[in-house]
C-alpha cells in the first residue's frame, strides 16, 4: 500500500484521531461526515488514522479519490466539512479555501493543479520519518494496514534467517541509542543481558511518558502500535527472553486501547505466542498500565511498579541487564527505541546510520510545543540545529513575539537561549550547553515567560514528584524550590544565586537516581544564561518578563497606545479604563484592581503594554509617562 | 464513620488475578474503576486474599497519584499543568476553575458533582492549554472559555 493508496476504488475520508486531534473537534467532526455521507447517500469508507503530526492545523481531514493524490485539509470545522465533501468527493474538485497540500504523486496517482505537495511545506522539508513513518497514514488498529506497508517483515527476517548475535551486530553498527534522553547504545545494552547469566530473561517496553510537555511515545503507540510490537519481538529474540511487557501510562487512555487491541491482533497473525511463524520461538507482550508517578520512568522504580511495589529506585548495580524483574535479566528500552528497530533491519545498519552525525546516528521525534507557530510531532535527522526547528519547521514565534529560549528534556533539561541557537541537536552537544536530549519534549518560549517562574515550575515538579527514598533528592530539591519561591515573592535576601548554584551541584552528585541526578538542571542552566534576569529578581525585585505577579505592575505606554480597545474587553476585573476609540485616551491599568493574570499583555497586538517591577513607589502614570520621554 | 460497602466486586475483581502481589496495581486500578475509589474495608479485603500486608497496600495507595481513598464527584475536572500548557497559561486556567467550583486542588464540590485535579501533562500539548471533564477534552482553553465548559456539565 503507498501513501497515495491508487489501488482504492473508493472514496476514502480520512480522520485524525489522536488524543490531540480529538481535543481540536475530531469527534464531533466524524459524527458530521458520517451523517453527511449518510445523508447524500455517498459511497465512501471513512478511515481513522493517528497523529500525523502537524497539531497546529487540527481537526485534519484528507480525502483521496481513486487513482488521485491523497489531499490535506486543515483546520476543519463541522461547519465546513459538508462543503469540502461536496466539493471534493461529489465532483473530484478539492475545495481550495481550506486545502492544505496533497501527496506527492510519486505512485502514479493524478496530482491536482494548484496544490502545494505535503513534503514540500516548511513543516516537512526538514524531517526525515523513519519511526513516524506510518503515523497518520495507516489505521492504527488494522494488523493488515501495517502489513501492507512491510510490516512484521523485519520479525520474519530476523527469525528465519539470523542469529541472535547477528541482530544484536546489527543494531551496535546502526548507532541506534536509547531514545528515552539517557542515550545509551541500544545494542550494547542487548548484548548485556544477552549475555547475562540466566533460565528467563525478561523485555520490557518502557511507555510511561512522564515528561510533562511531550508526546512522542503517545503518538507512535496510537498512529502505530505494531511497529513497537515488531521491535519488542526482534528485541525479544535478540536477548533471548519469551515474555514482555509494556508499562504504559495510565493518562493515555487512547494509547492503552490501541495496545490492547494490537497485541491479540498480532496474537491472531501469530506473530505473539507459542512458536512465532512456525520457528519455535515463544514471545508474548502484557499490558501493565502505570498509575501516575514520574519516577517510574526510572528502570528500576519501573521495575519495582511492575512488581507491585511502590515505585522507588534502587542503586545500579546490579544493573537490569543483570538483575532486573523479579531478580531475572531484564532488558528495558523506550517506546520510540522500539519503533526504530524494524526499519533498522529492514533497510540495514548503514542506512540508518547514514543519518545523524557520528555520535548520534538516525532520527528524534520531538514534540514541538509552547510559543510556535507550527506546534506539532516531528522527526528530524540528528545534527539539525535548533534554530531550524524552531524556525523553519515550527515557523517562528507565535503572535510576532521574540525568541526567548526552547527548553529540552523537560524537568531533567535546560535550556537554550536564542544566542546558542545554533547548537546542533546531538546528544553530547546538547549535554555541553547544559540541557539534555532527554525523550523528546520542546517548549519554546517567549519573552513572556519569566525564566525564574520557569525553573520553580519545573523544581515544583519534581519535588512533588520525589520518591523520597534519597535526602538529597527529597529534601534538596524541596529547599531549591523554597528559595526560588522567595525570590519570587521579593523576598529574597541576596545570597540566593550562590546557594542555589552550591545546593543544585550537591543535589545532582549525590542523589541516588536520574530524577534527582537531573532535578537542579533547569534551574542551574536558566542561571548560567540569564544571570540578569535572575539579579533583577534578588536585587531589584523585578520580573521583566510580567509572570511573577508579586514583582510586577502592568502598564499601557501612553504615546503609542492605539486605542484598539481589545485589553480593555479583555480585563477580567475591570481595570482598564479609556484606552477605545471612543475615550479618545490611551489605556490606563489601575494597579490597585489589577490581578496581573497578564491577558492585557499577551492581547495586545501592538506590544505596547509591558511590565515594571512593583516594589519603585512611583506613580504608574507618571512612571510610563516619564520613560516614553526620556 | 465505615459505611458500608458492597464486597461481592471486590470478590469479583480478585478472582480474575492469580499471580499474587504483582498483580496489586492492576487490582487498584479495578477496584477504583468499579467504585470511583479505594474504600477501606476493600483495601483490607485485598490485603487478606492477596496475602500481604494492609499497610503494603496503603504504601502503594498513597505514592500512586491515580489512587483516590475518598469518592470523587461525577465530573473529574482534570487541569493540565504540564511545561507546554503552563507556558501557555495553564495557571489562569486552574485560577478560574477554583473561582468556578470554589474547591482547591484535589477537592470536591459539596453537591458531589466535580472533583477538580491538575494533573502533569495528558501529552495534548499542541492543543494547550487543556482541560479534561470526565472522558471529554477540549483545546486551547482560552481566558473565558473555562466558564462554557463546566456550564455543559452544571445541569445534566
Amino acid at each position: 500500500m503507498t501513501k497515495n493508496e491508487t489501488m482504492t476504488n473508493k472514496p476514502k475520508i480520512i480522520l485524525g484521531m489522536g488524543t490531540c486531534g480529538v481535543a481540536a473537534g475530531a469527534k464531533a467532526l466524524l459524527e458530521k461526515v458520517e451523517g453527511y455521507i449518510k445523508e447524500k447517500k455517498i459511497d465512501a469508507e471513512i478511515v481513522h488514522v493517528g497523529c500525523i503530526g502537524m497539531c497546529h492545523e487540527e481537526p485534519l481531514l484528507d480525502i483521496v479519490m481513486p487513482k488521485r493524490t491523497r489531499v490535506i485539509y486543515g483546520k476543519v470545522t463541522a461547519d465546513i466539512v459538508s462543503k469540502i465533501i461536496h466539493s471534493h468527493v461529489q465532483q473530484d474538485k478539492p475545495e481550495k479555501e481550506h486545502v492544505l497540500s496533497q501527496m506527492l504523486p510519486d505512485d502514479g496517482a493524478n496530482p491536482y493543479p494548484g496544490i502545494p505537495y505535503y513534503e514540500e511545506m516548511p513543516f516537512n522539508r526538514k524531517q526525515q520519518r523513519i519511526v513516524l513513518k506510518n503515523c497518520g497514514f495507516i489505521n492504527p488498529l488494522s494488523i493488515d494496514e501495517y502489513i501492507a506497508r512491510d510490516g512484521y517483515e523485519s520479525a520474519r527476517k530476523v527469525l528465519l534467517s539470523m542469529k541472535p548475535e547477528e541482530v544484536i551486530d546489527v543494531v551496535k553498527r546502526s548507532g541506534l541509542r536509547g531514545r528515552g534522553g539517557a542515550g545509551f547504545p541500544t545494542g550494547s545494552k542487548w548484548e548485556f543481558c544477552r549475555k547475562a547469566m540466566g533460565d528467563k530473561k525478561y523485555l520490557i517496553c518502557n511507555a510511561d511518558e512522564g515528561d510533562p510537555g511531550a508526546f512522542m511515545d503517545r503518538s507512535v503507540l496510537e498512529g502505530d502500535p505494531h511497529s513497537v510490537l515488531e521491535g519488542m519481538i526482534i528485541a525479544g529474540y535478540a536477548i533471548g527472553a519469551n515474555e514482555g511487557y509494556i508499562y504504559v501510562r495510565a493518562e493515555y487512555p487512547l494509547a492503552v486501547k490501541h495496545l490492547k487491541l494490537a497485541v491479540p491482533h498480532a496474537r491472531e497473525n501469530g506473530l505473539l505466542g507459542k512458536n512465532i511463524l512456525g520457528t519455535g520461538f515463544d514471545f508474548d507482550i502484557e499490558l501493565k498500565q502505570g498509575a501516575g508517578a514520574f519516577v517510574c520512568g526510572e528502570e528500576t522504580a519501573l521495575i519495582a511498579s511492575i512488581e507491585g511495589e511502590r515505585g522507588m529506585p534502587r542503586s545500579k548495580p546490579p544493573f537490569p541487564a543483570n538483575k532486573g524483574l523479579w531478580g531475572k535479566p531484564t532488558n528495558i528500552n523506550n517506546v520510540e527505541t522500539f519503533a526504530n528497530v524494524p526499519q533498522i533491519i529492514l533497510k540495514g545498519a548503514e542506512w540508518y546510520a547514514n543519518f545523524g552525525t557520528e555520535k548520534s546516528r538516525g532520527t528524534k521525534v520531538f514534540a514541538l510545543t509552547g510559543k510556535i507557530n507550527r506546534t506539532g510531532l516531528i522527526e528530524v535527522p540528528m545534527g539539525i540545529s535548533l534554530k531550524e526547528i524552531v524556525f523553519d519547521i515550527g515557523g517562528g514565534i507565535s503572535d510576532g513575539k521574540a525568541f526567548k529560549a526552547v527548553q529540552t528534556g523537560g524537568p531533567s533539561g535546560g535550556c537554550i537561549p536564542s544566542e546558542i541557537i545554533d547548537t546542533p541537536v546531538e546528544y553530547e552537544t546538547l549535554a555541553a550547553v547544559g540541557a539534555i536530549m532527554g525523550s523528546g519534549g520542546m517548549v519554546v518560549m517567549d519573552n513572556a515567560s519569566c525564566m525564574v517562574e520557569m525553573a520553580r515550575f519545573f523544581l515544583n515538579f519534581t519535588t512533588d514528584e520525589s520518591c523520597g527514598k534519597c535526602v538529597p533528592c527529597r529534601i534538596g530539591t524541596k529547599r531549591l524550590l523554597e528559595i526560588l519561591e522567595r525570590i519570587i515573592a521579593g523576598k529574597a535576601k541576596g545570597n540566593e544565586m550562590d546557594i542555589l548554584v552550591e545546593l543544585g551541584s550537591t543535589v545532582k552528585a549525590a542523589s541516588l537516581c536520574g530524577l534527582g541526578q537531573t532535578a537542579p538542571n533547569p534551574v542551574l542552566s536558566m542561571m548560567r544564561y540569564f544571570k540578569d534576569e535572575y539579579e533583577e529578581h534578588i536585587k531589584d525585585k523585578s520580573c521583566r518578563a510580567g509572570a511573577c505577579t508579586a514583582l510586577s505592575r502592568y502598564i499601557v505606554s501612553p504615546d503609542t497606545c492605539k486605542m484598539c480597545g481589545i485589553c480593555v474587553k479583555g480585563c477580567p476585573v475591570d481595570a482598564i479604563s479609556d484606552g477605545t476609540k471612543k475615550s479618545k485616551k490611551p489605556a490606563f491599568i489601575h494597579d490597585d484592581k489589577c490581578i496581573r493574570c497578564g491577558i492585557c499583555f499577551e492581547k495586545c497586538p501592538f506590544d505596547v503594554i509591558y511590565t515594571k517591577g512593583a516594589k519603585k513607589a512611583v506613580h504608574a502614570k507618571e512612571e510610563a509617562l516619564g520613560e516614553v520621554k526620556a | 464513620m465505615v459505611k458500608k460497602v458492597d464486597l461481592c466486586v471486590a470478590e469479583g475483581i480478585l478472582k480474575k488475578y492469580t499471580d499474587g502481589v504483582s498483580d496489586l496495581i492492576p487490582v487498584l486500578q479495578d477496584v477504583q474503576e468499579a467504585y470511583g475509589y479505594i474504600p477501606e474495608p476493600v483495601l483490607y479485603f485485598i490485603a487478606e486474599r492477596l496475602n500481604i500486608y494492609p499497610s503494603h497496600i496503603f504504601g502503594v495507595i498513597t505514592f500512586y497519584s491515580q489512587f483516590k481513598q475518598k469518592p470523587a464527584g461525577k465530573y473529574i475536572v482534570k487541569v493540565c499543568v504540564g511545561t507546554a500548557c503552563h507556558v501557555k497559561g495553564s495557571e489562569r486556567v486552574s485560577r478560574e476553575i477554583h473561582e468556578l467550583l470554589k474547591v482547591k486542588v484535589g477537592g470536591t464540590t459539596d453537591d458531589g458533582r466535580f472533583t477538580f485535579e491538575e494533573v502533569a501533562c495528558v501529552g495534548a500539548c499542541a492543543q494547550a492549554p487543556m482541560v479534561i471533564v470526565g472522558s471529554d477534552e477540549y483545546g486551547k482553553v482560552v481566558h473565558g472559555e473555562v466558564k462554557k465548559v463546566i456550564k455543559k456539565y452544571q445541569k445534566s
